[in-house]
């Protein structure tokens, strides 16, 4: 504690840096620098179904960019902070707050966010909200001490669809980003796979099972909703909505095959992207919208290629090991993210599209499926450790790994929701 | 509350409505003195900009699914494949020229060939391979005399494994297309 405290005392006082920028400290390696920020209880939160300080500190130390603890001080937003105080008890952060039950049963929740560096109050904010709500309004908290205090935008807001299955049930599920919360979105007697968010974070599109063969549905978020977007003949799957929200490219057999092919979202006629007589499957669309990475056996076994969006030649773009499938874009459009068969194991891999530099993040052996954060600093994907499921999120640079969810079930499929909610 | 502060209260909220920030509102305008429990003032959206006034932007609604009837397929509807191969072997050609036939002899006959491949791998590539072994027994099907129309070859990759297991027996048990009348 005491040598990073002086180092980021050090760097406060740098003559270099302009006051403003005092605390957006240069996070080279995720885990290098980490800003001791104290967050005290909120007052009042024993009388809420939920202690919001704890996820607010929960989420600010998953990021990987704090080092988040209590007060062990009754303190709330209108308290008078000294800074000096609290910056000899190692903290160059101070969040306090309030929550109050209103009387139609929605709750007011309030917090300021001090710099006990600058001794300077740096945020304040009411908030009124659901009571179910409020696991929300907390994320949202630490989202934004996260931005104000290093400038990134926190994810701790969105959310997270992943597929259960127990026995002979399947649920689709979607949980906040800190792995609770959790609620089911369809529940089936059939296999669900491959969830997908619509940009919007509005609907979920995915394949089921439920009338004997591969099906593609959209359905709405929040009022359960849902359309058959896709059932052609023979199998339809692999949805990913366009970055613009207008399109879905998929995988259809209804010309024989697997070909990727491309529909409105409101559901239509596709138009085929890709003509090969090989599977061509799993497309990801860059996030600017205008090439669509995607698998292909067509040089032997399953590699990443690249197609424009409007159609074309596709060209390679994994060269390393015999086998790379579940493709995955970075939100800057830099990185790419798949699986890997390693031996007998299957392994999270990176490679720099500019560079093509290749990196294994992990040293788990069933690795699947993995999704970015809408920020970019984070993968979630599934795994299992000591014989159980586990949905993980790692840093791009495989250092700093949370596991989310255990399950004794079989969990899988993540996909990481957008920003917009 | 002062009628001054009750006013700037409303202003405030009223001013954060207009601008569609929700009720997200800065700490510093808001009378922090005040703790007496307020209601809800009219046209003040709950939960944050959009949001309807009663819904939760957290929910999720839970669409459930009834039970399907579940079958198990006769060993005569089922041909098995060799690894990483998409051929139908010596032994399965009679059981495929039998449906042929029986397809050729009743068009009003129809059926479905399901693929299924083992737990290895991706779920959306071990999809598409099992589509690969479904069209491989339905183009014999069509070669040998059924008409286009009577088959439809779908795919459940390794979703639907006849035999659970983490060895090669299993998986050779997995690797398969069963036959289904439609």
């Amino acid at each position: 504690m005491w040598p990073r405290r002086r180092f980021l005392v050090a760097l406060g006082s740098s003559a270099a840096l302009p006051a403003a920028a005092q605390f957006r400290v240069e996070i080279s390696g995720v885990g290098a620098t980490q800003l001791p920020v104290v967050v005290a209880s909120f007052r009042n939160a024993d009388r809420a179904p939920l202690a919001i300080a704890d996820v607010v500190r929960a989420d600010l130390q998953r990021s990987g960019l704090f080092k988040a603890t209590d007060a062990l001080n009754a303190l709330d937003e209108r308290s008078v902070i000294s800074a000096a105080e609290w910056r000899g008890r190692g903290a160059d952060a101070l969040v306090a707050g309030s929550v109050s039950k209103l009387a139609d049963g929605r709750w007011d929740v309030r917090f300021k966010l001090w710099d006990t560096v600058k001794g300077e109050e740096l945020l304040g904010q009411s908030k009124v909200v659901l009571e179910a709500d409020l696991r929300l309004a907390a994320h949202r908290i630490a989202d934004e001490v996260q931005q104000m205090l290093t400038g990134e935008r926190g994810v701790n807001a969105t959310r997270i669809a992943y597929v259960l299955r127990t026995g002979r049930r399947f649920t689709l599920h979607v949980t906040d980003a800190d792995g609770e919360g959790g609620q089911v979105a369809l529940a089936s007697p059939e296999p669900i796979i491959s969830p997908a968010w619509s940009p919007d974070g509005r609907e979920l599109a995915y394949v089921s099972f439920e009338s004997q063969k591969a099906v593609v549905w959209v359905q709405d978020v929040l009022s359960g909703e849902r359309r058959m977007l896709a059932n052609f003949r023979g199998t339809n799957s692999a949805p990913a909505f366009s970055p613009d929200g207008r399109e879905l490219a998929l995988t259809l057999s209804r010309e024989g095959g697997s070909q990727l092919y491309v529909m409105p979202r409101a559901g239509g006629t596709p138009r085929r992207l890709t003509s090969s007589s090989a599977i061509d499957t799993e497309a990801a669309w860059s996030p600017d919208g205008r090439a669509i990475y995607f698998v292909s056996d067509r040089g032997g076994g399953p590699q990443v290629y690249r197609v424009a969006a409007g159609g074309g030649a596709a060209e390679r773009v994994t060269f390393n090991g015999a086998y790379n499938i579940s493709p995955t874009v970075s939100p800057d459009g830099r990185l790419l993210a798949y699986i890997t068969r390693q031996g007998n194991g299957y392994r999270l891999t990176t490679l720099e599209l500019a560079s093509g530099t290749v990196t294994t993040l992990t040293d788990t052996q069933d690795d699947e499926s993995p999704s970015f954060a809408p920020n970019g600093r984070l993968l979630v994907y599934a795994t299992r450790q000591a014989g159980r499921d586990v949905l993980m999120t790692t840093t791009l640079d495989g250092k700093i790994k949370t596991r989310l969810l255990t399950s004794g079930a079989d969990m899988r499929e993540p996909a990481w929701g957008p920003f917009s909610r | 509350m002062t009628p001054k502060t009750a006013v700037s209260l409303a202003t405030l909220v009223l001013a954060a409505a207009l601008a569609g920030c929700g009720t997200t509102v800065p700490l510093n305008d808001v009378p922090v003195e005040s703790r007496q429990t307020t209601p809800a003032t009219g046209g003040t959206a709950a939960g944050g900009a959009g949001s309807k006034g009663t819904t939760a932007q957290s929910q999720v609604a839970t669409v459930d699914l009834a039970r399907g009837a579940s079958e198990t397929t006769p060993a005569a509807r089922t041909i098995y494949f060799d690894f990483d191969s998409f051929i139908i072997k010596d032994d399965y050609k009679a059981v495929v020229e039998g449906h042929a036939k029986a397809l050729a002899a009743t068009r009003g006959k129809r059926l479905v060939v399901e693929g299924h491949t083992d737990e290895r791998g991706g779920s959306e590539y071990n999809l598409a391979l099992g589509q690969k072994r479904a069209e491989a027994v339905t183009r014999t099907l069509v070669l040998l005399g059924a008409a286009d129309n009577q088959v439809e070859a779908v795919s459940f990759g390794k979703e639907r494994p006849a035999v659970q297991g983490s060895d090669e027996a299993a998986w050779a048990k997995n690797r398969r297309a069963e036959l289904k009348d439609r």
